[in-house]
């Protein structure tokens, strides 16, 4: 069975990428997953924010799709807000909805998340 | 540059949300931050920076939320887009938001991030610069960097923590 792909990408300007990367390797660990299989890619120019659809920092993507849906979010070298699930804003997603994308890709490769 | 902390802190007029001009001076003390609009930590930090303002207004604390951001490459931190957040919410902001439209105040405190907190004396010297709190995660902190900053000086006693990492998005510069 396959394994999902996981991308974080970030941007230099945001310094929130090192806490995102800790919290997604957690969540890799708790679900069954290798905490260092996350493809970690640096977005640099506007360039690379267009041509990736990168709305800000950090972005994870399980099988390229964002953990959090950014919506008609434009691209752009910049923090990225998220909401917590008790509707604090954070420079980084809620754990939660990285646990859960990761969940419902395992179980689209046929594979069952650890508890 | 950063401004260091004893230094007389540079005098500016900027104008707020309804063009009105704003600087520092005129109280007991003066909180300069450096804020805007699509930065997930000044979003954080602002109810917290927002309570400083209403419980030290009392104590003749004056607060100011500069935003000195690029508009041309990000938007959501134009003048307009200000006005916008500020009609929106006006219950939000007990203290004006002004608009750095030549990032010239910005380069002249040194600031470096959103959110960027200067505290200035009576007298306009830089006593405290730095972050609001430890987390912009945790609404408990309740800025109790910048708090007790503000009771040091209040109280007529050094600021015990003069200095901490400003933490947040970095200023937008225009190219």
């Amino acid at each position: 069975m396959s394994a999902p792909r996981i991308e974080l990408l970030y941007w230099e300007g945001c310094p929130s990428h090192p806490r995102a990367l800790a919290e997604l390797r957690e969540q890799l660990a708790a679900t069954g997953l290798d905490p260092e299989s996350v493809e970690v890619r640096e977005v640099v120019t506007d360039a690379d924010a267009e041509r990736e659809r990168f709305t800000g920092s950090p972005t994870i993507r399980v099988d390229g799709r964002d953990v959090v849906e950014a919506g008609d979010e434009p691209a752009i070298l910049a923090c990225r807000v998220y909401h917590r699930r008790d509707g604090r804003i954070s420079p980084v997603p809620d754990p939660r909805d990285v646990r859960d994308a990761l969940r419902r890709a395992l179980t689209a490769h046929g594979r069952t998340p650890s508890a | 540059m950063t401004l260091a902390i004893g230094s007389k802190a540079p005098d500016f007029s900027l104008p707020d949300t309804a063009g009105d001009l704003h600087g520092p001076g005129g109280g007991a003390a003066t909180v300069v931050v450096f804020t805007c609009n699509h930065c997930p930590y000044a979003l954080a930090w602002h109810e917290r920076i927002a309570d400083v303002a209403r419980d030290y207004a009392p104590r003749g604390v004056v607060v100011l939320a500069i935003c000195s951001n690029d508009a041309r490459r990000y938007p959501r931190d134009s003048y307009a887009a200000m006005q916008e957040r500020v009609a929106r919410d006006p219950g939000d902001w007990p203290m004006p938001y002004l608009h750095d439209a030549t990032q010239e105040v910005a380069r002249a405190y040194g600031a470096k991030t959103t959110p960027d907190v200067f505290v200035l004396d009576a007298d306009g010297v830089l006593v405290y610069r730095g972050a609001p709190d430890a987390d912009s995660d945790d609404p408990a902190q309740r800025a109790d960097w910048l708090r007790a900053a503000l009771e040091d000086l209040l109280a007529d006693r050094p600021v015990a923590r003069a200095t901490t990492d400003p933490v947040g998005c970095s200023i937008k510069w225009a190219a």
